[in-house]
């Protein structure tokens, strides 16, 4: 395969993933927009503005924080480079450019839920048609993924976009965990004490892990226990341990397809070493906020180091 | 049988008869109800935007892409017209590549007095380069797209050679696949020859081509310039459906006397490249040295015959409309036989009687820049206003060389699909021809563009042109 070619599949997933966990944050955020006084629903769009990283590109903009500024924002502004049109085109783009890679199934999974994407999109979206979006971005991810296990052969392309894929995950979840963090734990302190369970469940449903959550653990929450089962709980799909456990098996198929392993695998490895001897008392005791940055850098330099070894630039 | 001035039709003759071709789809449309065949007509646009079988236009923002417009009614050859049609285009295509030989070699075709040599100096497409070098299996053209046109119940005429790199295989391909989607029962109804294995064909021929220093099965490569290029989809689909690598210009270098792709396991030599990319960007330490689309070094590689490249650089030359009326000559030469498929009467405004008589009968020609293609820069007299007509003489005055000029030919129409029921328009016709070193394979079917607009002889797509189905009936 093409280093060209696998980088654009690799990036095809990952602004893919990216415009997924974009819409899961939006709809978090509805949700609790819902449950607020006009006032502090102000609030809670600026910090779903905060958790998607765009405060700065929207504050350029706009002076308060509404709902329908916030989604539109997120969802079409042409000034935000980030917004979910912006990214899945950027997904398109990058399916187009690995056109004769992908399978004729996820091209068009692609390619029809573009269309509908940019319809939807097309103008500015009121308060009874954001839902709609949502749901129908959401659906594009999963269409894709659906579209790729059914129809791709297990070889270079596949691994690539799953390796893309959980890249982009890991990212999206050390974001939301690290923004929310000191919402959720103002100070060690309050580990076990009872806070706005509205921001927790906020944290959960933006990973779409609201329901595993509760099924784990029979209804109750507490902010230990969230922290626990995003970081280290491996049987769910939006966790860190899960995404590099899944990243390493991909790794290690490329490499067996390669005939050799590259600096990606030695990194994978030591990463996985440090992230499976932590408990989380380890890390609270570190600091979470200390251990997300340090997991972000080594999620950020596996995925340069996967960029270098398969050459996927010039 | 039809009067020399009553327009041809291809599905209907006089008094509204059924011609042999379409006895068997008609009977099939006449049971269908109107309803079912708007619906159709509907599901067709939106089975191909969801392909993503578009084209971008030159000029127009980038993101932009547009659908050919398809119509789904097919246009339909008998067995026997094809077998005609397929023995002028084998003769036409041999002396194609006889013809590109000779001019970058001995250029007997010039020493004989048959061609000017002016021809050659003035073609921008003639590459020096090429003199006296003979690409792998002695092929320059491996993919020709001779475009036809007809008039009557036997009179075809070869309206263009493209030598170059013909465009529109993948909407045959894909027209014939939304075709047996929509109305698979018509095709149990009539006896179609399949276009399907076109990319095999395509792939075994690009692979017999393959230079000798090619070690194990050819690896093929399908050069694009990019995803913003107007055919990019056809580049992709043809890759994807050979199995060959779709390559960029910065994927490529030369190592160690061959070209090589960057692959995520390093450069791997590649044996056949199908470029996309025009001569003069292929190479630019030869040709344009801007170009960031081809390859340094690789007419080098070429030349020492590390590499094929298809179709050869500098087999534009007979793209040029002014060697154009000469096939007939060439024909005859190289083949020692009368051409079997006439030209369009060409009046070349080089010559000065020539050109007094174009400047004469302006409002009645259709007249060509001599490199130009795609439908743009003509005039076509018969629908041009005064003040056209006037500017366009200015322009011929000041550069006969650069014209040519031919009868406003009366096409054949094809009906279309309207919402009034079938209509007819004028229609042209691109078959696909793979050319290896032992054989001239030619797929039963090709590219039927029409053009959309009542009584409209433009069928370009790039100027409001549809596509059709284009159907070879088995014996």
């Amino acid at each position: 395969m093409l280093g060209r070619t696998a980088n654009g599949i690799f990036w095809m997933f990952r602004y893919l993933e990216r415009s997924e966990n974009m819409a899961r944050l939006l709809e978090a955020g509805l949700r609790m927009a819902l449950t607020r006084d006009i006032v502090s629903s102000e609030d809670e769009w600026r910090s779903v503005i905060a958790a998607a990283g765009q405060r700065q590109a929207f504050e350029a903009q706009h002076a308060t924080y509404t709902g329908v500024q916030a989604w539109n924002f997120i969802l079409r502004d042409k000034a935000n480079p980030m917004s979910i049109l912006s990214m899945f085109e950027l997904v398109r783009t990058n399916a187009r450019l690995a056109r004769n890679a992908i399978s004729g199934e996820l091209w068009e999974a692609i390619n029809d839920n573009w269309m509908q994407i940019s319809d939807l999109l097309a103008k500015p979206v009121g308060q009874s048609d954001v839902a709609e979006a949502v749901t129908v971005i959401k659906r594009a991810g999963t269409l894709a993924h659906g579209a790729m296990v059914g129809s791709m052969l297990r070889d270079h392309a596949y691994h690539f976009a799953r390796a893309g894929t959980m890249v982009e995950r890991a990212d999206a979840i050390v974001r939301i965990l690290d923004i929310k963090y000191y919402l959720l734990l103002p100070a060690l302190s309050y580990v076990g004490s009872s806070l706005d369970t509205s921001q927790w469940d906020q944290v959960l449903r933006s990973v779409s892990g609201d329901r595993a959550y509760r099924s784990l653990n029979a209804g109750q929450i507490d902010a230990r226990g969230i922290v626990e089962f995003l970081v280290l709980d491996d049987r769910f799909p939006r966790s860190l341990a899960f995404c590099h456990s899944a990243l390493r098996e991909e790794l290690a198929a490329l490499a067996r397809l390669h005939g050799g392993e590259g600096q990606a695998n030695r990194m994978m490895r030591e990463a996985d070493i440090r992230l499976s001897n932590q408990s989380i008392e380890d890390i609270f005791d570190k600091g979470l906020h200390e251990f997300l940055l340090d997991f972000s850098a080594t999620n950020a330099a596996i995925g340069q180091a996967i960029s270098n070894d398969y050459r996927f630039l010039a | 049988m039809d009067g020399p001035d009553e327009q041809f039709d291809e599905m209907h003759g006089p008094a509204g008869s059924v011609r042999e071709a379409y006895t068997d789809y008609e009977q099939w449309y006449s049971q269908q109800d109107a309803h079912f065949l708007n619906r159709k007509h509907k599901d067709a646009e939106h089975s191909f935007r969801r392909t993503g079988i578009t084209f971008n236009v030159y000029g127009e923002e980038a993101a932009e892409e547009r659908l050919i417009p398809f119509d789904m009614v097919p246009r339909i050859i008998t067995a026997a017209e094809w077998r005609r049609l397929t023995r002028g285009i084998e003769q036409r295509v041999r002396a194609l590549n006889a013809f590109m030989y000779d001019l970058y070699h001995r250029q007997e075709i010039v020493r004989s007095g048959r061609l000017p040599q002016r021809l050659l100096q003035q073609n921008d497409a003639w590459l020096p380069n090429m003199v006296g070098f003979t690409p792998p299996g002695g092929v320059y053209t491996h993919i020709v797209g001779i475009d036809l046109v007809r008039t009557g119940p036997d009179e075809f005429y070869v309206l263009e050679d493209n030598a170059r790199t013909p465009s529109g295989v993948s909407y045959m391909l894909e027209n014939r696949e939304t075709m047996m989607q929509m109305f698979p029962e018509l095709f149990m109804q009539v006896g179609v020859e399949p276009v399907s294995n076109y990319p095999r064909r395509l792939a075994t021929s690009l692979a017999a081509c393959a230079p000798k220093m090619t070690e194990g099965r050819p690896t093929v490569a399908v050069l694009t310039p990019g995803i913003y290029n107007s055919a990019y989809y056809e580049h992709a689909f043809l890759a994807d459906q050979m199995g060959a690598e779709l390559v960029e210009g910065s994927d490529l270098r030369v190592i160690d006397g061959r070209v090589a792709m960057r692959t995520t396991r390093g450069y791997e030599a590649v044996d056949v490249i199908y470029r996309r990319v025009d001569d003069e960007f292929l190479d630019p330490l030869t040709f344009n040295p801007d170009s960031v689309l081809g390859v340094p070094g690789i007419m080098d590689v070429y030349r020492s015959g590390g590499i094929t490249i298809a179709n050869a650089p500098g087999t534009g030359v007979a793209d040029d409309k002014a060697i154009y009326s000469f096939m007939p000559d060439i024909v005859e030469f190289y083949t020692g036989e009368k051409p079997l498929l006439p030209n369009v009467e060409t009046w070349r405004c080089a010559d000065e009687e020539d050109c007094k008589y174009v400047l004469d009968n302006l409002a009645d020609l259709v007249v060509k820049e001599v490199h130009g293609s795609g439908g743009y820069g003509m005039l076509i007299g018969p629908t041009a206003t005064k003040k056209e007509i006037e500017e366009f003489r200015k322009k011929l005055q000041e550069n006969p060389h650069g014209y040519i000029a031919q009868p406003t030919l009366s096409l054949s129409t094809c009906p279309i699909f309207t919402d009034a029921g079938l209509a007819p328009r004028h229609v042209d016709l691109r078959p696909f021809v793979l050319v290896s070193p032992d054989t001239v394979d030619i797929t039963p079917g090709g590219l039927t563009r029409v053009a959309l607009e009542e009584g409209s002889l433009v069928v370009n797509s790039s100027q409001g042109g549809g596509t059709k189905d284009t159907w070879v009936l088995k014996d």
